[in-house]
C-alpha cells in the first residue's frame, strides 16, 4: 500500500507536467482541429534559452521567465509563419505542416547551434526529499503539483470567466457560428496558441529542471507525452486532456515500479500497448466531445 | 439597406448560386423561398461572409462588403440565425447570449442580456442551463435571441421554423411580426412558404441557384404555377 501511495505521488508529479502539455495540445486542437506535433518545440527553444542563461552565469530565477516568454513567442511565431497559411485545410495538411515545423525547428538548432548535448545545472532542490510518514516525497514533485494545480485553476477561470475564454470555448464547439456572433478568428486562434505556449512553457521549466540538458530533438518526448495524454483524454476535451495527463503519468510510474526487472525498460512500450487497447475499446478517449467545426 | 448584385457562388465545379439579385430595404421583411438545394442557404452564407462568392457584390448600407469576414459584418450590423440553430450546446443559455453580445461594449452587456431575458421569458427561467438541454422551441428562441442581442440592423434567419411543432411555428412568425413592428429589417429563408409569404413585404423565389420570381407575398402566393413548379405542391405548413 505504501509503495502504491508512493507511486501515486510520483505519478501525480509526472502527470502534472503531462497534463499541462496535453491541455495546450487540446486547446489548439479545439479551435483549429490541428494535432500539433510541433508542440514540443516550445520546450526545445526553452532548453536552449536555459543553456544560454547558464552560460551567462544566471540562475533559474532568470531562466524560468525567459523559458515562459520564449515558449509563448515561439508558439505565436509558429502560428503566424506556418499554421495561419493552412487554416481551413484538410486534417492531413495540418498534420504534415506540424511535422514540418517540428523538423525545421530541430534542424535550425542542429545547423546553427550544435548537434551535441548542451547541459546546464539543475536547481539544488530538485533532488531534495522530505518524509511524510513512511513516504519520501520529492520537493520537486510538490512544487510541480502545486504549480500545475494553480495553473489549471487559473486556466479554468480564464476559460469560464472571461470573454476571451468564452469565445475560445464557443470557437472550439463551432468555429463558423462563433464567427457569426462576432468572435474574431485571428484573436481566438492566436490567443489559443499563446495560451498553449504558456502552458508548454510552464511544463517546460519543470521538464528542463529535471532533464538538466537539451538537444535539437529535445521536443519530441514532451510532444509525444502531450499528444498521447490529449488522445487518451479524448481530443478536443480540455478536462479529458488534463485527466489523460495524470493517467499517463501515474501509469508510467506504476508500471515502472511493478514490471519485472527484466522488462522494466520497456515501460513506455507497455504504456503504448495499453493506449492502443484503450483506443480499441474506447476510440473517443476518456471524455467524448461534440464534433467541432474546423477553421 | 442590403443589395446583392450578380452573385455567383460555387462549391468546386457546381454553381450553387447564379447571378442572384436581391434587395432588402430599411424596415422590410423579405422572404426567400424555394425547394431544397435551390441555393437559399448559400445566398445567406455569401451575405454573412461564410462563403466567398465567385462573382458579384454584396452591399450593405451603400458599402461594398463582399468578402468581408463574418465577424466584421456582425460589427457593421448584420446578423444571421443559422440553419439548425447551431447553438453552443455545452455552454449555458447565458453564455450563449454573452457570445452573441461579444461585439457589445462590456458595460452594456448585462443590460442587453436582461433585455433578452424579458423578451424570451422561457430563456430567463433557464439562464444557467446548458443549451443542449433545451427543447427545440427553446433552442430556436435562444438562437434568435443570440442574434438579436447585438441589435443588428439586418437580421437574417435560415429556416427558423424547421422541425418545430405548429404552436412553436406560430411563435416564430409572431416574433417576425413583432420585429417588423419595431422597424427591424429581416431576410428570412423558410420552407413554410405560405406562412412566409403572408408575413413578408416581398419575396424572392430561388430555384437551382437562380432567382426565378419576385414580388409581394400576395402576388407570389397567387401564382399557383410557381408553387407547383418551384416550391412544391404542398405549401401549407409542409416542407416542400
Amino acid at each position: 500500500m505504501t509503495e502504491l501511495t508512493q507511486n501515486l505521488i510520483d505519478g501525480l508529479g509526472r502527470g502534472s507536467i503531462y497534463a499541462l502539455l496535453a491541455l495546450g495540445v487540446a486547446i489548439v486542437f479545439g479551435v483549429m482541429h490541428l494535432l500539433n506535433f510541433a508542440h514540443g518545440e516550445m520546450i526545445t527553444v526553452g532548453g536552449y534559452l536555459t543553456y544560454w542563461t547558464a552560460l551567462q552565469g544566471w540562475s533559474w530565477w532568470v531562466a524560468a521567465p525567459l523559458v515562459l516568454v520564449g515558449a509563448v513567442v515561439t508558439s505565436l511565431v509558429i502560428e503566424r509563419v506556418a499554421f495561419s497559411r493552412v487554416r481551413g485545410s484538410s486534417d492531413f495538411t495540418l498534420l504534415l505542416t506540424s511535422f514540418g515545423v517540428h523538423f525545421v525547428v530541430s534542424a535550425m538548432f542542429l545547423l546553427y547551434v550544435s548537434a551535441s548535448v548542451k547541459t546546464f545545472d539543475r536547481p539544488g532542490w530538485v533532488a531534495d526529499t522530505y518524509a511524510v510518514g513512511p513516504l519520501r516525497v520529492e520537493v520537486f514533485d510538490t512544487v510541480v503539483i502545486a504549480t500545475a494545480v494553480a495553473t489549471l485553476l487559473g486556466t479554468s477561470l480564464l476559460l469560464n470567466r472571461t470573454m476571451f475564454g468564452l469565445s475560445l470555448r464557443a470557437a472550439a464547439a463551432d468555429f463558423d457560428t462563433a464567427r457569426l456572433m462576432g468572435v474574431r478568428s485571428d484573436t481566438v486562434i492566436r490567443g489559443a496558441f499563446a495560451l498553449s505556449g504558456l502552458l508548454a512553457g510552464i511544463a517546460g521549466i519543470f521538464w528542463l529542471m529535471r532533464a538538466g540538458s537539451t538537444v535539437p530533438s529535445a521536443g519530441i518526448d514532451p510532444m509525444l507525452k502531450g499528444v498521447l495524454a490529449a488522445l487518451i483524454g479524448g481530443l478536443g476535451s480540455l478536462r479529458g486532456a488534463v485527466a489523460g495527463g495524470f493517467v499517463l503519468g501515474i501509469a508510467e510510474v506504476v508500471l515502472r515500479s511493478r514490471l519485472p526487472d527484466g522488462i522494466a525498460g520497456l515501460t513506455e512500450g507497455v504504456v503504448f500497448v495499453l493506449i492502443a487497447l484503450l483506443f480499441i475499446f474506447r476510440p473517443q478517449g476518456l471524455v467524448s466531445v461534440a464534433r467541432a467545426e474546423r477553421v | 439597406m442590403l443589395e446583392v448584385a450578380g452573385l455567383t457562388a460555387r462549391y468546386g465545379a457546381i454553381a450553387a448560386l447564379r447571378n442572384a439579385e436581391l434587395r432588402v430595404g430599411s424596415g422590410e421583411v423579405i422572404g426567400l423561398i424555394g425547394p431544397n438545394g435551390a441555393g437559399k442557404t448559400t445566398l445567406l452564407k455569401c451575405i454573412a461572409g461564410l462563403v466567398s462568392p465567385a462573382r458579384g457584390t454584396v452591399s450593405f448600407d451603400g458599402e461594398v462588403v463582399t468578402g468581408w469576414a463574418p465577424e466584421r459584418l456582425v460589427r457593421s450590423g448584420l446578423a444571421l440565425v443559422p440553419e439548425h440553430r447551431r447553438i453552443f450546446v455545452d455552454l449555458t443559455v447565458a453564455e450563449n447570449l454573452r457570445i452573441g453580445a461579444v461585439t457589445v461594449p462590456g458595460p452594456q452587456r448585462a443590460q442587453r442580456l436582461a433585455e433578452m431575458g424579458e423578451r424570451f421569458e422561457v430563456l430567463a427561467d433557464k439562464w444557467d442551463t446548458p443549451a443542449g438541454y433545451l427543447s427545440g422551441g427553446e433552442a430556436q428562441q435562444l438562437a434568435i435571441a443570440r442574434a438579436l442581442v447585438s441589435r443588428p440592423r439586418l437580421l437574417m434567419m435560415d429556416e427558423p421554423s424547421l422541425g418545430l411543432a405548429p404552436v412553436l411555428v406560430d411563435l416564430v412568425f409572431d416574433l417576425i411580426d413583432e420585429l417588423r413592428a419595431e422597424g427591424s429589417s429581416l431576410l428570412v429563408v423558410e420552407q413554410n412558404a405560405s406562412r412566409l409569404l403572408a408575413a413578408a413585404d416581398r419575396a424572392y423565389v430561388l430555384r437551382s441557384g437562380e432567382i426565378v420570381a419576385t414580388g409581394t407575398g400576395e402576388q407570389l402566393a397567387a401564382r399557383a404555377d410557381l408553387f407547383e413548379a418551384y416550391v412544391g405542391p404542398s405549401v401549407d405548413g409542409e416542407s416542400s
